[in-house]
C-alpha cells in the first residue's frame, strides 16, 4: 500500500537540497512577507494629522486643544487662519481632521452657555475617520463634564459608570490580532503552493508518466510527496511564530506545545490541498490559478482580516470552508487568550477532519492511468 | 495479414483485437499481435498512427475500450500493477529527474521497485556496467548528452531486471553514433533473455529487429520477420519485379518512367530510382527512357526493402481508404 515511499521521500528531498537558492527562498519568504505585511496590517490608528483654526485664542481654547493632543489620537501639525485654509489643508492631504472653535467660545463657556467647536473629518480614509470621531466625541463630553462640575463646585457624578475593560490584549494592539492570522494565511499560501507545484512539475516533465509504470502506489506517491514538504513546513511555521513572538513582540500566551500540534494538523490539511489542488491542474499556471480558490477566501473570508459575523450568511459560509479559518481561531485562542485543548479541540477536529477528505479525494482523482 | 511462425519460445505479449477510441476518434483498432520472448519488435508507422497509444495499453496505462491484452501472461489493465513490476518503460520524451545525478536516479528506480536494500548496490553496479555509464555516476542527468541521457534511462528501466522492454523511439534526436550503439546495447541484453517491443521511424532500424509490425491509420497492416515482410505477395505482386534503376536526373526521370503503362510504382532513394515493373521489362524501360530524354540508364532487379514494403502498404491503404470514404 505504500510501495515506494522511501524512495519518493528520498528524491523530493535530493530536489530540495540540490537547489539550496530555492530552498532558502522556501524558509526565507515566509519571514519577509511576515514582516512586511506585519507592519502594513497596523489598525492602531495614532497622531491623526489635524489642523487648528482657533478664533478665540484664550486659555479654555488652547485647554480643548491640549486635550484633543493629551488623548494621544491628534497630531497638531499647523495652525491656520481662515475656513479657506482649513478646508485647503484637508483637500491637499496634509491634516485628516480640522479643529475650528468659535471665536465666543471662551465666553459662552464663562456664561454656561453651549460653546461651539466644529471638527471636520476627512472621511475618504473611513478607518481613521471613525477613530478621530469617537475620539473626539469622547473628548467634547469629557471636557463638557469637567466644566460643568467646576461651575457646580465639586466633581461630577456619573450615573451610570461603564468600567470597560479589555482582556487579553489590553493595549488593543493591531499586531496581537493580526499577526498570528498572517501566520496562519502565509503558511497556508507557501506550504500549499509548494505542494501543488512540486506534482505539477513532474506533469510537466513527464516523468510522471514514468512513474505510472513503475508498481509505486498512489499512497506511496502521495504520502512520499507529503513528507519532505511537511518537514519544510515545520521550518516555516517555526521560522515565522519566532518572528512574530520577537520582531512583533506578540507574547505566546498559551501552550507552546498545543500550539505545534495544531500547527501540525493545519500543515497536514494544506499539504493535503496542495496535493488535490495538483490532481486538477496540468501545468504550473492553472495549479497557481485554482490556488486561488482557496486563497482568496483564506485572506478575505476566514476572519483574518474581517470579522466573520458581520458577512452575509452564504459568505459567512464559503468562510467556514476554508481550513485557515480554523487555525485562525487557534492561533488566537492560544496566542493570545491561553486557551487550552478543550476550548479549541472542535477546531482542530475539522481541520483533521478536512485534511483526512481532502487527501483521500486527492488519492482517488490521483489514477496512475492516462486519461 | 499477420506472417508469423509458431515457434516453441514463450508468450511474451499477446493482444487480441486490441481497440483503444478517444471520443469519436479510434487511435488503435483491432490490433492483434504476438511478441515471442527474445524478439526485439519493431513497431512502425507513420506519427499519428496509434504506437506510442498502443505501447501505453500493454504498460498498463491506458485501459483498452476493446478486446484484451495480456503481458507476461497478465492481463494489462485488470492486472496492471502486476505487469508494472516486471516490464521496463522508456518514453519518448526524456523523463528522469535532471536535477538529480546519475547515481540518484538510479537509486530512486531501485528504491521505487522494492529492490532489498543489501542488493541494491549490487544492482545498480550491474547495471551501471550494461550500459556503460561507470564515467559519469556524479554527473546530474540534465548535464549528459543526448546519447548517455537514453543510456541512463535504459539503465533505470532495467534496474528490476525486466523480462521486457518497452522503448518509445529511444533513438529520436540523438547522433549516428549513439544511436548505433544503443542498437548493439539492445542486442547485447537481448542476447540474455529481455525482449523488446521498441517503436521507430528508422528503416535501418527496423531492418536489424527480429520482427516488425506496421501500423497505419490505427490499424496494424502487416507483422512477421523482415525478410517474411519483403517476399509479401502485395509488396511485389505476381508477375512483376523490382529494379534498380541508374540515371542522371532522377528526379525527372520519374516522371516520364510514371507514364510507361508498365512501371507500376516508381520512387526516388538518394541517386537511384526503384521501379516496380512488370517482368521482363527491363530493356524495353532504358529503351523508353533514351527516347524520353534520358539516354545512358542502367537497371538490375533487386529484393524489396523494407523502405518498399512501407510504402507500397501505405499506398495500398490509403487508395483503400479513399475509396471506402469516397463509397461512403
Amino acid at each position: 500500500m505504500f510501495n515506494g515511499l522511501a524512495a519518493i521521500v528520498y528524491k523530493e528531498t535530493r530536489h530540495v537540497l540540490r537547489d539550496p537558492r530555492t530552498l532558502f527562498l522556501m524558509l526565507l519568504l515566509p519571514c519577509l512577507e511576515l514582516t512586511m505585511f506585519g507592519y502594513a496590517v497596523n489598525l492602531d490608528i495614532k497622531h491623526i494629522p489635524t489642523v487648528v483654526y482657533d478664533l478665540d485664542g484664550r486659555n479654555s481654547a488652547r485647554e480643548l486643544v491640549e486635550a484633543y493632543v493629551n488623548s494621544g489620537y491628534f497630531r497638531i501639525v499647523d495652525h491656520v487662519a481662515s475656513d479657506d485654509a482649513l478646508n485647503r489643508e484637508i483637500v491637499a492631504g496634509h491634516a485628516k481632521v480640522g479643529i475650528k472653535i468659535s471665536p465666543d467660545y471662551t465666553d459662552r463657556i464663562l456664561e454656561g452657555k453651549s460653546a461651539e467647536v466644529q471638527v471636520f473629518i476627512d472621511g475618504s480614509d473611513s478607518t481613521s475617520a471613525l477613530q478621530a470621531l469617537n475620539t473626539s466625541n469622547a473628548i467634547g463630553m469629557l471636557t463638557s463634564m469637567r466644566i460643568v462640575g467646576k461651575s457646580m463646585g465639586g466633581t461630577p457624578v456619573m450615573t451610570i459608570d461603564t468600567r470597560n475593560r479589555v482582556l487579553f490584549n489590553p493595549d488593543m494592539r493591531t499586531a496581537n490580532f493580526m499577526v498570528p492570522g498572517l501566520v496562519g494565511v502565509i503558511l497556508q499560501v507557501v506550504v500549499m503552493l509548494l505542494t501543488a507545484f512540486a506534482i505539477v512539475r513532474e506533469k510537466e516533465q513527464g516523468t510522471l508518466e514514468q512513474l505510472m509504470v513503475t508498481p509505486v502506489s498512489r499512497l506511496g506517491l502521495i504520502l512520499g510527496k507529503l513528507v519532505p514538504f511537511g518537514v519544510i513546513g515545520i521550518f516555516e511555521a517555526t521560522s515565522v511564530l519566532t518572528l512574530m513572538r520577537f520582531l512583533f513582540h506578540v507574547p505566546i500566551a498559551g501552550s507552546l506545545l498545543l500550539l505545534a500540534g495544531f500547527t501540525l494538523v493545519f500543515l497536514f490539511t494544506t499539504l493535503s490541498l496542495g496535493l488535490l489542488i495538483s490532481t486538477f491542474a496540468e501545468n504550473q499556471i492553472q495549479a497557481l490559478q485554482l490556488s486561488f480558490l482557496v486563497l482568496l477566501p483564506s485572506f478575505l473570508l476566514s476572519g483574518f482580516m474581517f470579522p466573520q459575523e458581520t458577512m452575509p450568511q452564504i459568505i459567512y459560509y464559503i468562510g467556514q470552508a476554508v481550513p485557515v479559518t480554523y487555525f485562525l481561531r487557534v492561533l488566537r485562542g492560544i496566542i493570545l487568550r491561553d486557551a487550552g485543548f478543550w476550548d479549541l479541540w472542535q477546531n482542530g477536529a475539522v481541520l483533521a477532519g478536512m485534511g483526512v477528505f481532502v487527501i483521500l479525494l486527492a488519492s482517488m482523482r490521483f489514477r496512475k492511468t492516462l486519461k | 495479414m499477420a506472417v508469423n511462425n509458431f515457434e516453441d519460445r514463450p508468450v511474451i505479449i499477446h493482444a487480441d483485437q486490441v481497440s483503444r477510441r478517444f471520443g469519436n476518434f479510434t487511435a488503435v483498432d483491432h490490433v492483434s499481435l504476438d511478441v515471442l520472448e527474445g524478439d526485439i519488435f519493431g513497431f512502425l508507422g507513420p506519427n499519428g498512427s496509434g504506437k506510442t497509444t498502443l505501447m501505453r495499453i500493454l504498460c498498463g496505462l491506458l485501459r483498452p475500450t476493446g478486446g484484451h491484452a495480456t503481458v507476461l501472461g497478465k492481463d494489462v489493465y485488470a492486472d496492471s500493477e502486476a505487469v508494472k513490476r516486471s516490464i521496463g518503460y522508456m518514453s519518448q520524451q526524456f523523463s528522469l529527474y535532471k536535477d538529480l545525478s546519475v547515481m540518484e536516479n538510479l537509486r530512486f528506480y531501485a528504491g521505487i521497485y522494492g529492490i532489498p536494500r543489501r542488493e541494491r548496490v549490487a544492482r545498480m553496479e550491474e547495471v551501471i556496467e550494461i550500459v556503460g555509464i561507470t564515467d559519469h555516476r556524479k554527473k546530474l542527468a540534465g548535464n549528459l548528452s543526448g546519447g548517455w541521457k537514453q543510456r541512463l534511462a535504459l539503465a533505470c528501466a532495467l534496474v528490476h531486471r525486466p523480462r521486457l522492454m518497452f522503448l518509445d523511439e529511444p533513438t529520436a534526436g540523438i547522433d549516428p553514433v549513439a544511436r548505433r550503439d544503443l542498437w548493439n546495447l539492445l542486442f547485447d541484453l537481448a542476447g540474455r533473455g529481455v525482449t523488446f517491443f521498441v517503436t521507430t521511424h528508422y528503416m535501418d532500424e527496423a531492418e536489424r529487429c527480429s520482427h516488425i509490425g506496421y501500423i497505419y491509420y490505427s490499424k496494424l497492416i502487416v507483422y512477421g520477420t523482415p525478410a517474411e515482410l519483403k517476399l509479401l505477395p502485395d509488396v511485389t505482386p505476381k508477375g512483376a519485379e523490382r529494379l534498380e534503376v541508374r540515371v542522371p536526373n532522377v528526379a525527372a526521370s520519374m516522371r516520364t518512367l510514371n507514364t510507361f503503362d508498365y512501371v507500376l510504382d516508381a520512387t526516388i532513394f538518394a541517386d537511384v530510382l526503384h521501379v516496380l515493373a512488370e517482368q521482363g521489362c527491363t530493356r524495353r524501360l532504358i529503351a523508353d527512357l533514351e527516347a524520353g530524354g534520358f539516354p545512358g540508364a542502367e537497371a538490375k532487379p533487386i529484393p524489396a526493402t523494407l523502405e518498399d514494403v512501407f510504402v507500397t502498404l501505405t499506398r495500398q491503404r490509403a487508395l483503400e481508404r479513399a475509396q471506402e470514404q469516397a463509397n461512403v
